[in-house]
């Protein structure tokens, strides 16, 4: 019962939509302000949510169930993150069951969603959508699982992520150290493409392919989508800050190391244009991941 | 009123058409997005995919080849949605009435909801037809 409280309401479901919701005000904000244009008011990215409830759903013909349940799966997944390390941030050392592999696997499932969504539409544009999705997770998870492992390592081997954050509490953050830094640069990078903003908004070009993977989507399957992926800009960047800036988490501090995260990812999604998709590949194997590979011997030899 | 339809007034995401016009019209709309402008501010993204589409903001003169193509966006399109014709091409046909290819206007096609005149408008027309439209929606259609 308490339980679902935390998944339903405060470190989970309504909390983190509400903070990501946000999120994704402050990023068109300042990506306005970047533009020297005013920008939406606060409430935008809440009306749009509520006008795509009222929308009628369309549903094309001969798509398969998991047309409408993918976007579902996607969201479950994240509200399950961000209630894990919600409770772990509020309490470090209160063991909730589960550690860095489940919240890694868990924030992989929104682009499987996704993924699934776009092959059950039948759509050809969806179709390269998902295809470029799945290229781009092979393309990433190399340099982040690399990254990754420099926490562990650098944190005695530690995969709760309540003793990590308790061994940056003691030793500092991991952040401030050689290895830190490089896996660091290399973990920003596989957050943006994560996200899909700017740089890696791959999978769902707006212009290029129309909204790629979305393309079928209308009102209530579509508005879980957009909701996931504030969702992900939300507990994405936290999950950085709890593995690499992990000293000082209260709440002012934990605000203003995210607001900061978020603006750099914004800056970058703003001063760069998307890539083609065998670029993001053939950048995610060689510089991230050399930077991570590094990290990571770095990091067995104790810097 | 409805909380959806005040939902919709503030969010308008469109939908853009471009169904044989001359591009200027296009033009033109891409600069109310700009910084002078920056519809943004009302709420109003363009769309990539019409099935995300409020509202179709048709340009250009409907001729033989178009008029089965914006019907068919027309009816891909989620309802509830409005059509805009934008420019005097698309309100009524402008000096290509007499053309071997067009047929009709716009509105003999589909239920248009504001015009926006002007060859091509300027973007403050464009915006005083969205500030039309949101109070059509007001009203209640």
């Amino acid at each position: 019962m308490k339980y679902i409280l935390y998944y339903l309401i405060f470190p989970g479901f309504l909390f983190s939509s509400i903070v990501g919701l946000l999120a994704c005000w402050v990023d068109r904000k300042v990506t306005a302000r970047l533009q020297w244009r005013v920008g939406p008011p606060w409430h935008q990215n809440f009306t749009d949510l509520v006008k795509l409830l009222g929308k009628e759903v369309i549903v094309p013909e001969s798509a398969k169930l998991t047309f409408l349940l993918s976007p579902y799966l996607g969201l479950i997944s994240v509200v399950l993150v961000c209630t894990g390390l919600g409770r772990i941030i509020i309490l470090p050392l209160d063991s909730f069951g589960v550690d860095l592999i489940v919240f890694f696997y868990l924030l992989t499932v929104p682009a499987i969603a996704l993924i699934i969504g776009a092959s059950a539409s039948r759509n050809p544009l969806a179709s390269v959508g998902a295809s470029r999705e799945a290229k781009l997770i092979l393309a990433y998870e190399l340099p982040f699982i690399l990254a990754i492992i420099v926490v562990v390592i650098k944190s005695r081997g530690a995969i709760q992520i309540g003793q990590i954050i308790q061994y940056q509490m003691i030793f500092g953050s991991n952040l401030f150290s050689i290895s830190g830094f490089l896996s660091f640069i290399a973990a920003i990078f596989c957050i943006q493409a994560k996200l899909g903003t700017g740089l890696f908004d791959i999978a769902e070009a707006d212009q290029e392919i129309m909204c790629g993977t979305l393309i079928e989507y209308s009102g209530l399957p579509l508005a879980i989508f957009k909701l996931t992926k504030a969702l992900m800009l939300y507990i994405v960047p936290l999950f950085i800050i709890v593995l690499f800036l992990g000293r000082d988490l209260s709440p002012v501090f934990l605000t203003a190391k995210y607001l900061m995260l978020l603006v750099i990812i914004i800056l970058f999604k703003n001063t760069n244009p998307r890539l083609r998709i065998d670029q993001a590949l053939r950048f995610f194997w060689r510089i991230p991941t050399l930077l991570a590979g590094a990290a990571v011997v770095l990091a067995i030899c104790g810097l | 009123m409805d909380i959806r339809k005040k939902a919709l007034t503030k969010s308008i995401w469109v939908f853009h058409v471009s169904a044989g016009s001359c591009n200027n019209c296009d033009i033109e709309i891409f600069d109310c997005f700009t910084p002078r402008f920056d519809v943004e501010r009302l709420g109003i993204q363009l769309a990539g995919s019409v099935r995300h589409a409020d509202a179709l903001l048709i340009t250009g003169v409907i001729n033989k080849k178009t008029i089965p193509i914006v019907k068919k966006i027309y009816e891909q399109a989620p309802k509830p949605c409005m059509v805009i014709a934008c420019g005097i091409c698309a309100n009524s046909q402008h000096m290509f009435r007499f053309g071997y290819n067009v047929e009709k206007p716009l509105d003999k096609i589909l239920p248009v909801d504001v015009y926006i005149p002007g060859c091509p408008p300027k973007p403050e027309a464009i915006i005083s037809g969205i500030v039309k439209l949101i109070d059509k929606l007001k009203k209640g259609k």
